[in-house]
């Protein structure tokens, strides 16, 4: 495998993500707040969410990391803004499909640069990084 | 020492990991298996499986001769006094649980301490904690030198005559740190005190003399000295293990039972309730073998040279810190400056090189060193120069891999 793989799964996309994070911090308003630590390394992160008749008005998040889990936190919280609960409960389902290396139909979800961590799946330690903040935000969501 | 004719009797290293010969850095986290720890198990299991210490029939006598006959060679290892001193465990976690309930539970009071480091791995500061709630009694810690080591001035300023435990790691298996057993049991046992030491990343490496260094318990595991997991040890001086209650209770561990109460079997079988651990007794048998047929002072030779070689070769590397002191035991825990060691040990493994990243499961030291993780590369007997010269390439190209795409 070596650097082509490595390539896949270290795009400049991610490391766009990693470098230049979107939606880093916490609301001045009152949020929903979600801790979730990757166990294999202690990397902890924090979600937060402002959710208003089942919408989620904007998402931002906190923490240390990898570039995996930290570019996965980017890209999540800029993806399911504006999108409704169950749509963004939805993208994080294809998105666990998606680590497992399963085909997943995106038709209907605007995924956005999210598909660049599709190489993650070939490299199975390194999974739990990129699901990390997706399982923060459905514990959030179903509170 | 010949370290290619001891290489080739560890099949697994014999492999490509992502199309590159396998450099194994990760012996402190588990360490692999000479063909005949494997053939000891096996031939346990395909000619002489039984239960032992029951029975009459023949392999019952063989099983049973075979297991004590490990405690045996586990005993002159560690130069413990008699048989009746080692026990077997699961582990080294388990080995020092035993040791906080049946003796941190019991003994202690609201008033006591419990004196520890920061340098601790989990096992050997979470059985305290719960020792302290069960009890009342209070934690403390002897501070760490901004090196990573501990001073005997310290040592002596933190043990006072309300501590009754002592709980130290005898090398840290983050900073490689080897501390002084002998001088602060000498400190513990002036203030009436009792030493645990967790010998878990010290045994497989040098030679170590429970007697000498006068500890009160000792624990290891087979698994980081080329034996198999699931198995364990517990040294206790007989004294103290002889006032001690068992924390497990059923079968093989009874004397007498009857409907209301009970009698314990003598030491050191009281500890060891249920079916125990056979087959990973013969196995850390045969690793004991295994070692001593090399030697362990020619192993911590060893060892002492790759880990100089390799310190040498990292510090040529721009933007690496380093972690620990610079006497250390075979390993080196390190960050590449802004790249997560997640990210490294991906690129390495890539690379075929296998290094562990993470908290090494000492939080409370990753919080002294003000990191969340690291990574490390440990070094075993059958490690060469060529080992670290993939690993030091390897961490080039993920220097260069970061640097490129940042």
């Amino acid at each position: 495998m070596s650097f082509d793989n490595l390539d896949t799964l270290y795009r400049q996309v991610i490391m766009d993500h990693y470098k230049n994070p979107r939606n880093r911090g916490s609301f001045d308003q009152e949020s929903l707040t979600i801790d979730m630590n990757n166990p294999t390394c202690g990397d902890r992160i924090q979600i937060h969410l402002l959710v208003e008749d089942d919408i989620v008005k904007d998402a931002k998040f906190e923490g240390e990391g990898c570039s995996i889990s930290l570019s996965s936190a980017s890209m999540m919280t800029q993806a399911i803004k504006g999108k409704t609960t169950q749509e963004a409960l939805n993208m994080s389902k294809a998105f666990s499909e998606m680590m497992l290396g399963n085909d997943v139909d995106t038709e209907d979800m605007d995924l956005g640069d999210i598909e660049a961590l599709q190489g993650v799946a070939k490299f199975p330690a390194r999974i739990k990084c990129a699901t990390l903040s997706w399982k923060a935000m459905e514990k959030g969501i179903d509170k | 020492m010949d370290v290619k004719a001891i290489r080739s009797q560890f099949p697994i290293l014999n492999q490509e990991i992502n199309g590159r010969s396998l450099v194994y850095l990760d012996s402190a986290a588990t360490s692999q298996k000479p063909s005949s720890v494997i053939e000891a198990i096996n031939s346990y299991y395909q000619l002489n499986n039984s239960n032992v210490h029951r029975g009459v029939h023949t392999l019952g006598s063989r099983a049973t001769d075979q297991y004590e006959g490990a405690r045996e060679k586990v005993r002159a290892f560690i130069h413990a006094r008699s048989t009746e001193e080692v026990i077997f465990t699961r582990g080294t976690t388990t080995a020092i649980n035993t040791v906080a309930y049946s003796f941190g539970n019991r003994n202690l009071s609201p008033g006591d301490e419990i004196v520890l480091t920061p340098m601790e791995h989990h096992s050997n500061i979470i059985p305290w904690q719960q020792v302290a709630k069960v009890t009342g009694a209070t934690l403390k810690y002897i501070p760490l030198q901004s090196d990573g080591t501990v001073t005997l001035e310290d040592v002596k300023e933190t043990i006072t005559t309300n501590t009754k435990i002592v709980a130290m790691t005898h090398v840290s298996n983050v900073l490689g740190t080897i501390n002084p057993i002998k001088e602060v049991a000498d400190i513990a046992h002036e203030n009436g005190a009792i030493i645990v030491v967790d010998g878990a990343q010290a045994i497989p490496h040098m030679a170590v003399d429970v007697q000498a260094l006068n500890c009160d318990f000792y624990a290891f595991s087979g698994h980081k000295m080329c034996g198999p997991t699931g198995i364990g040890v517990l040294y206790g001086k007989k004294a103290l293990l002889e006032e001690m209650e068992p924390v497990e209770f059923g079968g093989e561990m009874i004397d007498f039972v009857d409907l209301y109460d009970s009698t314990w079997k003598e030491l050191p079988w009281k500890f060891e309730g249920g079916t125990p651990i056979i087959a990973g007794a013969i196995g850390l048998g045969a690793a004991i073998d295994f070692l001593n047929t090399i030697g362990m002072d020619n192993i911590t030779k060893h060892e002492t040279e790759l880990v100089t070689y390799a310190m040498q070769q990292l510090k040529t590397i721009n933007g690496i810190e380093i972690y620990g002191p610079e006497n250390r035991a075979g390993l080196i825990t390190f960050n590449l400056v802004d790249v997560h060691p997640h990210d490294t040990a991906t690129v390495l493994d890539a690379e075929g090189v296998a290094v562990r990243a993470g908290h090494h499961c000492a939080q409370p030291l990753m919080k002294w060193l003000d990191v969340t993780a690291t990574a490390r590369a440990s070094f075993y007997l059958y490690n060469t120069k060529d080992d670290l010269d993939r690993f030091i390439s390897s961490l080039q190209r993920a220097k260069e891999f970061f640097g490129d795409v940042f």
